[in-house]
């Protein structure tokens, strides 16, 4: 084989590597985020935000502290009307329906949007209940229907095995790790489209962070993720998509393989490598 | 220019790490261009001693070798760098990789001016000599630029190959008569082929480096690209 040849070998082998890799990505998008802007009062906390969330894919907001990437993820299931003084205009498209209208029921739209925060919040009852509970909420109270919803929601937490002996137990006993598994069980029990979490991992030790991260991953096959995170390497390890946010605006949104090896813009650049910005 | 890109991290350690990284590169470079140019020396002169210092030599550059290679795997795992950090690690582990093979080459130098010189050779040295100055540019430049931590220039250096590619060509040409005059200089033809072979391959090492550079500073990588192509990457 002359040079030549095994140049245009080389290419044509990288062609059908892109070629396989572009069929297997959906492109399907679940949230769309337009023109979204947010003040605390007169504070703008939120700049122009536009952004696509793909479907069943991870997606991290990274950044440093202050730059509204809590605040954009607290937007996607309406946390903010929580909040005093909050105004937000633009919109957040959730299978192309704006979660801002009016006719949209907050309640249902948290159903379909699960959320889990930085410390694990366990309710002071029976592990069993803490899943069960959105469903009981729901007015499901049929006994059979629940054991089979917490046993689900237990697997796809990877919590089952460990708790299979004590779901009468209180879930406060239990470790710091397995309760934001549990939380997580609690979350996907009512069988969210979205799940948003907030530091899920920050409170935790590494190897139920390493557990935690292993979830995230298994979930991705049937639920969008959106995870913001302070430890840029955990953004790196489970994330298909990265964002980087930097006082309320949207820097720079790409695949994470892209993102942490070669960024479009200097500010992403000093923020991941840990220079002065 | 160059402390921007590798300085200005929060961590000041980190920043001393990258520098003594490529102060060791440089060193490293320095060494292997010393090596080819004493190796081409002992060929020219039929100076076996210094031949020899040439083969013993070889093994602080392998050390340099093994010693960054190391350095570079700690930095990954300690830091979990990014960005630019992250590809100038990996091209360093790839660039030095590419000088240690440098030195094996002016080691082959070494080891056939011992062997010609056992048995009295008379080619001509004048091409050879020349090929080697070209060569030994080649890898210089290509080291500046990695000092520099900059693209230019590099596309003349890949450029220059094509020379020495012809160059080597003619030599060849020229050992292959004398070969076919007469077969008793089969087995010292073949020997100053090696010699020149060693040396052509400096020059493609050279444009490795080139290669690994351009994945450094602009993240894309243009290895089994066209050298037209590889030229236009360069150009910033």
């Amino acid at each position: 084989m002359t040079a030549q040849e095994v140049r245009t070998h080389a290419i044509d082998m990288n062609s059908v590597l892109n070629n396989r890799v572009s069929r297997e990505e959906s492109n399907e998008i679940s949230i769309k985020v337009e023109n979204l802007n947010l003040f605390y009062g007169t504070k703008q906390a939120l700049h122009d935000i536009n952004m696509d969330i793909p479907k069943k894919k991870v997606t991290a907001y990274i950044g440093p502290s202050g730059c509204g990437k809590s605040t954009l993820l607290r937007c996607i299931n309406r946390m903010n009307d929580l909040v005093d003084n909050t105004t937000i205009d633009g919109k957040i498209l959730l299978d192309n329906e704006n979660i801002y209208d009016k006719s949209v029921n907050v309640a249902d739209l948290r159903r379909r949007v699960g959320m889990v925060f930085q410390k694990p919040n366990p309710f002071p009852k029976s592990i069993f209940e803490n899943v069960a509970y959105g469903l009981r909420i729901q007015g499901i109270n049929d006994k059979r229907i629940l054991q089979d919803a917490v046993e689900n929601a237990l697997r796809g937490a990877a919590l089952w095995d460990e708790m299979k002996d004590r779901l009468n137990d209180n879930a406060l006993g239990i470790s710091g790790g397995q309760q934001q598994r549990l939380v997580i069980a609690r979350a996907i029990a009512i069988e969210p489209e979205v799940l948003l979490l907030d530091e899920p991992a920050s409170a935790l030790d590494p190897i139920s962070t390493l557990k935690i991260e292993e979830l995230i991953n298994e979930l991705k096959e049937k639920y969008t993720i959106v995870i913001v995170t302070h430890n840029m390497q955990q953004a790196a390890r489970v994330s298909d998509y990265t964002a980087f946010m930097y006082i309320g605006e949207l820097i720079e949104m790409g695949t994470t393989s892209e993102l942490f090896t070669n960024p479009r813009k200097k500010q992403t650049e000093d923020y991941i490598t840990g220079r002065y910005g | 220019m160059e402390n921007s890109k590798i300085g200005q991290h929060i961590s000041g350690q980190f920043n001393k790490e990258l520098e003594d990284i490529r102060d060791k590169v440089l060193t490293m470079g320095g060494l292997v261009e010393r090596q080819i140019e004493l190796a081409v020396q002992a060929y020219t002169t039929g100076d076996i001693e210094l031949a020899e210092l040439v083969i013993k030599q070889d093994n602080q550059v392998d050390a340099m070798e093994v010693a960054i290679d190391l350095e570079c795997t700690q930095i990954l795992a300690r830091r979990q760098p990014t960005a630019f950090d992250l590809r100038l690690l990996v091209s360093v582990i790839k660039i030095i990789h590419e000088i240690e093979r440098v030195g094996d080459k002016a080691e082959r130098v070494a080891e056939m001016a011992i062997k010609l010189e056992k048995v009295g050779s008379h080619f001509p040295h004048y091409e050879l000599e020349h090929m080697a100055e070209v060569v030994k540019g080649m890898l210089h430049d290509a080291l500046d630029a990695f000092a520099r931590m900059s693209l230019e220039g590099l596309s003349a250096i890949t450029g220059r190959d094509d020379n020495v590619d012809r160059e080597y060509d003619n030599l060849l040409r020229q050992l292959i008569t004398r070969m076919m005059e007469d077969p008793r200089n089969i087995t010292r033809s073949l020997d100053v082929l090696w010699t020149i072979r060693a040396l052509e391959r400096i020059g493609d090492h050279a444009c490795y480096i080139c290669e690994h550079m351009v994945y450094m500073i602009k993240g894309e990588d243009v290895r089994h690209l066209s050298q037209q192509e590889q030229e236009e990457k360069m150009k910033e």
